[in-house]
């Protein structure tokens, strides 16, 4: 009898939360690693790098004007002189803003829509339509126009800062929901199948507890899948339309902003297009390999194998 | 099969209908003044008669179902009498007029598609001709050396955007080796050998850019496929009965793994003519992309609203497409 005890002692372990297994699974994707590290580092990096490189972003000294890369200016100067890298620093808090707050917008209104199709019947004929409507619909082309078309009377209503960046972040989240609320809706369609879910409701519990309690928690996976992408995806989105003159004014940077103002100083300081770009390239590059890993380490068959 | 095309044709027409509301109600209720770029000196009632011209006084479901009668009607019309030089009717209708050079769209849009086509299709080509190899082999050899490195790529071409790594082309190909133009000459003519090569040489770089992107997705979906297929009871039957490796590979598994990838290929063309906006803008390509660029910031409705319904016609069609072809290639699927 005292042997069973001391045994069950010796392998009882206390029940591990299953993001542990999570965890451990992610660890073994060296890319998802990496990509983890660089992207705590640029985020570090643009938000607490002001604290410690305390050049001014807007300062203009027009005697160091165009130069190369010194001690004084690490990446150099623009044809203001104004110092590149504290203007990449200003320029990535804008974009990874932009990123972050875009792909939130997405994920609620793409995680609702699809919650909502899936879980109740009358709206999903509805729902789907609309998602398929939104799919259909010209994205780029659209988003040009949107913000051709409101950016005066929002940056008269909010400040020019302020205004372009409601009307980017509202115009981007509202057109890349869809596939998240396709991904979710089939969850949540399998889900209802389920026999926990089945009992659940035959103890009586009220749709929106239900909602909360069991379908959101086990979307949870491809919801943060999908969250990586959206954190990319917004990113180039807003790099792109920066790119093309619609995006923030020149005397706020954003990365995009900066590459589109380096273009024209190509031929005399080649690096003024090369650091913004690398910075939107590898923050991309990293916020994907996090995606490819979690997916791999938030799907259960191929966990622990 | 033909019923369920028909279907997805009826289909497909309340679809557009309703996006050329959304992007007529965009543009229409925006606050925009297509005279507001005319000089201050202009008297008001002037301006009210320039708005008047433009047919912006009247009420909106009538301009909307002008324009609708206008691209729907008027401008195939037009097109069939150019091709078959009968005339229908009086043979004189409204066209849908730009406001920037006061000439029909269609026929601006008709300039210039050759450019984009050009560009597109032969990026489109090249992208496809590099991914299936490369998604092949690299699945056959997975977690291999190989693999690994196309995996990277591919990553890198999902994540580099099109006007980071075009301007870097034009750095490294254009100013440091001077062996390609950074710009594309669109007048040029393509009459003997030397010219030819001229062409040849300003479309390398654009293709280059575009072809990039199209190469790591669909050699990622390639690669994808083929895993699918590796694994089958029939590969190993197929191994089994003691065919060699390259059939096994090249005509069972291939053919199977194909299936997806036709379809994603389909779905990808508009979504290239979407991405061909910003590399037709870097290398200054004067195409549709640049016309709708020109047009958004001239405030240029007319031609807007008619490209980006065109851009929407594309999606709309080529999810069509796509949709009939997996169920031609597919026995399983059978849509009636």
């Amino acid at each position: 009898m005292t042997d069973l005890t001391t045994l069950e002692a010796e392998t009882y372990q206390k029940p591990r939360n299953q993001w542990w297994d999570v965890w451990d699974q992610f660890k073994t994707h060296k890319g998802a690693l990496i990509g983890a590290a660089f992207f705590i580092f640029v985020l570090i990096f643009v938000f607490l790098g002001p604290i410690f490189w305390t050049l001014d972003a807007q300062y203009i000294d027009i005697r160091a004007r165009s130069q190369g890369p010194s001690w004084a200016h690490p990446m150099g100067t623009d044809q203001l002189g104004r110092d590149t890298l504290s203007r990449i620093m200003v320029g990535g808090q804008t974009s990874l803003l932009v990123g972050l707050t875009a792909m939130l917008l997405a994920l609620i209104v793409g995680t609702l829509v699809g919650v909502l199709a899936g879980y109740f019947k009358r709206l999903d004929g509805i729902l789907m339509r609309l998602t398929d409507l939104f799919l259909a619909l010209p994205l780029l082309p659209l988003l040009l126009v949107i913000i051709m078309l409101f950016r005066d009377t929002l940056r008269a209503q909010f400040g020019p800062e302020k205004g372009i960046f409601i009307l980017i972040v509202f115009v981007i989240g509202i057109t890349s929901w869809m596939q998240t609320a396709r991904i979710v809706r089939g969850d949540v369609l399998a889900l209802k199948e389920r026999e926990f879910v089945l009992a659940a409701r035959s103890i009586g519990t009220p749709p929106y507890r239900m909602i909360t309690r069991h379908v959101l928690p086990n979307v949870l996976s491809p919801i943060m899948v999908s969250a990586t992408l959206g954190i990319a995806n917004a990113i180039i989105t807003e790099s792109a339309l920066s790119f093309l003159g619609l995006g923030f004014p020149s005397d706020f940077p954003t990365w995009g902003r900066l590459l589109f103002d380096g273009t024209d100083w190509l031929q005399r300081n080649p690096e003024r297009v090369i650091w913004p770009g690398l910075a939107i390239s590898l923050t991309v590059l990293s916020v994907n390999y996090i995606g490819d890993g979690l997916r791999d380490a938030l799907d259960p068959r191929i966990r622990g194998r | 099969m033909l019923t369920f095309t028909i279907r997805r044709l009826f289909m497909a027409i309340p679809t557009l209908l309703f996006i050329s509301l959304i992007i007529f109600l965009i543009l229409d209720l925006a606050p925009s003044d297509p005279t507001a770029s005319l000089p201050l000196t202009i008297p008001p009632e002037v301006r009210a008669e320039i708005r008047a011209s433009l047919g912006l006084d009247e009420p909106i479901h009538i301009r909307f179902l002008l324009w609708l009668q206008q691209f729907f009607v008027n401008e195939p019309l037009n097109l069939f009498e150019q091709w078959t030089g009968w005339t229908i009717g009086d043979g004189d209708r409204t066209r849908v007029i730009s406001w920037q050079t006061r000439s029909p769209v269609v026929d601006i849009i008709a300039q210039r598609m050759p450019q984009t086509l050009w560009v597109v299709g032969t990026a489109y080509v090249v992208g496809i001709l590099i991914a299936l190899p490369i998604g092949i082999y690299s699945a056959y050899r997975q977690y291999s050396i190989f693999d690994q490195a196309g995996t990277f790529i591919t990553m890198v071409g999902f994540s580099v955007p099109p006007f980071f790594s075009g301007v870097l082309v034009i750095v490294i190909f254009a100013v440091q080796l001077g062996w390609f133009p950074s710009v594309y000459d669109t007048t040029h003519v393509v009459v003997d050998w030397d010219s030819f090569v001229v062409q040849l040489k300003q479309m390398i770089l654009p293709v280059m850019v575009l072809a990039l992107q199209i190469t790591s997705q669909i050699s990622r979906f390639m690669r994808a496929s083929m895993l699918d297929n590796l694994n089958q009871d029939y590969v190993r039957t197929a191994r089994a009965k003691g065919l060699t490796e390259t059939v096994v590979v090249m005509v069972h598994v291939l053919r199977n793994s194909m299936i997806p990838v036709v379809t994603v290929i389909a779905l990808g063309v508009p979504q290239v003519f979407g991405g061909a906006i910003i590399t037709e803008q870097v290398f200054k390509v004067n195409g549709l992309g640049h016309l709708l660029i020109g047009a958004i910031q001239g405030g240029d409705i007319p031609t807007v609203q008619t490209l980006t319904f065109i851009f929407a016609v594309l999606i709309v069609l080529f999810n069509l497409i796509a949709d009939v072809l997996y169920g031609i290639l597919d026995p399983r699927i059978r849509y009636d």
